[in-house]
């Protein structure tokens, strides 16, 4: 269907569309709880090679990614740190004319995929990033608790090829790419909670307890009401931030990813945790849908950055400005 | 059950060390819900039978009082008991048995007459798990582990002597043993030690103010509960209740989620890595996720947030 260009240019043997089309089928990926690496492979790891690549290596690497040729990982975060667009302990040193990667990243999306997209520490001090193949690193995968599959990718002087100016501080381009990965996982969590949110007023009108469908409570319906709001503003944020993804600079799309984020993260929470409990002992079961939607929301709130961790970037600014403007 | 003789309070300081020290406590099916019970309800007969081996936990009792259509509305159940010479026989079907699979003996609470008002009906049966007839099933939750159960019952044959109390006295029963369960499921020192060990583990990010904050405020939140259990603990007399425990099961769950909640968040990237992986995170962050996820268990069993707000409601404020 061409899904997996979507984000790329026609050059790049991509299809040419934006955010709005990615953020499209992100929120579809989210709702049915789809098992496949499309944030992982193609909003991820194909973002950074677009936002960094040379032409020939965005033609080579994105046109094999959109034809479904290419499984391809981005190996960034590292053990012992938190959301960072940069790398510290994998590093890269220029043996001769190679460059050679080494050190342990953890978690990897997907990281067993047949080209790794590794970021490292120059030794000039700044981030790189390089193409790593797969089969020249060690890698461990195992199934986290939403079935997401995650790695360990552990690097002893691989090969790696520089994407774009070898030697060069990448920092920026990695930025970007996670940015506009932090609003297409938003667009995820919008689609699972729209799911939950469906399934949970489905059962307050199905499940009896006392002789009367649980929709008689108020108590209850208001709830429902209440995630109904959160997901109702979250869209609006969402969206907001895709458009400025598709239309500004870096900068306002970076702000806009955090607002969308921290919106995001505090509604995927609510609208999560109260579906289990409206739900009452099946919500918790593995075999029932929300407590599975529950579990994703968790995951990509933790993935790129929680609530916290934007509000914490936001809060430092607030001096800045008299007041918002959506459109400034 | 060696404080026999302790007043409420002392028992509740005893139980909070235990946790705190994070010794392994007594089971609570035992101690907690059927132990009481048998002393205020049962035969003097049944009492030395049954409560020698509950205490030394000779017997693992399960509790089957939950069924697939009467959660809240417990009364609801449908397990039925039928008299058949001095024998029951019961059929039925029992879900969310908790640590159902290591259960020696099962309390259940089984309709034995159908044609009264739902909670005049029932009666406490107190069942061999390894009877014919009784088979137990797992149910997986959403953090992979298996604790909870669905218990089936086929014509299982129960000697009249199993019953407690008298036949169709359930209810009252089960109101006493509720009460003490909820009392129970405010695991004040444990949640305090869980906060404790998050500032341990995270302890370089108590330079963010964010992070700080949210911790002052969970302790404060905590030392509010810790006081206010003191006080209902030190007023609960002749094992009856304080009408205020429901605030302890409802506070209590809440800030137990909250600050499994903010361990997840500790954690990070780190805590999408499973428990079992070979990996280079520390174990506390990869359990994080599946901890906090199973705690949303909390505010549903033992009587759900709703239905303690509901007596709060009705009961204390006269609403
Ligand atoms: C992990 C776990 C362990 C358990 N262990 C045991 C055990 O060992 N033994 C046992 O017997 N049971 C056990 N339970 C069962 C537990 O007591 C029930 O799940 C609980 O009573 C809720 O019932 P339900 O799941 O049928 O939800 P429902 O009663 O269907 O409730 C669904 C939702 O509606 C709300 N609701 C229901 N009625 C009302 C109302 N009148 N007003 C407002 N809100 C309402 C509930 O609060 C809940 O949010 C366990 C449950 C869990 C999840």
């Amino acid at each position: 269907m061409g899904a997996l260009g979507l984000p790329f240019s026609e050059e790049d043997g991509g299809m040419g569309a934006g955010p709005v089309e990615v953020g499209l089928v992100a929120q579809e990926v989210g709702r049915v709880l789809a098992p496949e690496p499309y944030l992982a492979a193609v909003v991820l790891a194909g973002g950074v090679v677009a936002s960094l690549g040379t032409d020939a290596q965005r033609a080579e690497v994105l046109g094999e990614l959109s034809s479904g040729n290419l499984h391809l990982a981005l190996a960034h975060a590292e053990p012992g740190r938190r959301w960072s667009d940069t790398a510290s302990s994998v590093t890269a040193t220029l043996v001769g004319d190679e460059w050679r990667i080494s050190g342990v990243k953890e978690p990897v999306l997907h990281g067993d995929a047949g080209t790794l997209v590794v970021t490292a520490a120059l030794p000039e001090g700044g981030t790189g990033a390089f193409l790593v193949a797969g089969e020249s690193a060690t890698t461990t995968t195992a199934t986290a608790y939403d079935g997401t599959r995650v790695s360990r990718v552990v690097l002893d002087g691989a090969r790696g090829v520089p994407l774009g100016e070898a030697g060069a501080d990448a920092t920026e381009g990695i930025a970007v790419a996670l940015d506009r990965a932090r609003i297409t996982a938003c667009h995820e969590a919008l689609g699972a909670m729209e799911a939950a949110l469906a399934a949970t007023t489905g059962y307050l009108r199905s499940r009896k307890q006392f002789g009367v469908p649980l929709s008689t409570f108020q108590a209850l319906t208001f709830r429902a009401a209440d995630m109904y709001v959160a997901v109702e503003l979250s869209t609006s944020m969402v969206w907001w931030a895709t458009m400025v993804a598709a239309e500004r600079d870096a900068t306002a799309t970076r702000e806009a990813a955090a607002r969308a984020a921290l919106q995001v993260s505090r509604a995927g929470r609510l609208v999560g945790q109260e579906a289990i409990q409206l739900h009452g002992g099946i919500g918790m079961t593995a075999e029932y849908l929300v407590g599975n939607l529950k579990a994703h929301l968790t995951a990509l709130d933790h993935l790129l950055g929680d609530g916290s961790h934007h509000l914490r970037s936001l809060a430092q600014g607030v001096a800045a400005y008299d007041a918002l403007d959506p459109l400034a | 059950m060696g404080w026999a003789g302790w007043t409420e309070l002392q028992r509740h300081l005893w139980h909070e060390e235990m946790q705190r020290a994070g010794v392994p406590t007594p089971l609570p099916f035992n101690v907690s819900m059927i132990g009481p019970v048998l002393i205020q309800f049962a035969s003097q007969e049944m009492k030395e039978r049954f409560l020698p081996a509950t205490a030394s936990l000779d017997i693992w009792w399960s509790q089957g009082f939950s069924e697939p259509d009467a959660g809240s509305d417990l009364a609801g159940l449908r397990t039925s008991a039928v008299r058949d010479g001095d024998d029951w026989i019961v059929n039925g079907q029992k879900t969310w048995t908790t640590l159902g699979q290591y259960g020696d003996w099962i309390f259940t609470l089984v309709r034995t007459d159908p044609a009264v008002k739902k909670q005049a009906g029932i009666s406490m049966l107190l069942i061999d798990m390894t009877s014919p007839g009784v088979e137990v099933r797992p149910i997986q939750l959403i953090d992979g582990g298996h604790e909870v159960n669905e218990v089936w019952f086929t014509d299982v044959r129960v000697p009249g002597e199993n019953l407690v109390g008298e036949v169709n006295q359930g209810w009252t029963m089960a109101k006493f043993l509720l009460g003490n369960e909820r009392v129970g499921v405010a695991p004040v020192a444990m949640v305090k030690r869980m906060l404790g060990r998050a500032k341990e583990v995270a302890a370089d990010q108590l330079d963010d103010p964010v992070v700080r904050a949210r911790v002052a405020e969970l302790e404060n939140e905590l030392l509010a509960l810790e006081l206010t259990t003191l006080r209902v603990v030190a007023h609960s007399d002749g094992g009856e209740p304080h009408p205020a425990s429901s605030v302890l099961k409802l506070r209590g769950t809440e800030l137990q989620q909250a600050v499994s909640e903010l361990v997840v968040d500790l954690a990070g990237p780190a805590s999408l890595v499973p428990p079992d992986s070979e990996s280079d995170l520390p174990l506390w962050a990869r359990r994080s996720a599946p901890v906090y996820l199973n705690y949303r268990k909390a505010s549903i069993y033992g009587g759900s947030n709703e239905i303690q707000r509901q007596i709060i409601a009705g009961t204390i404020l006269g609403l």
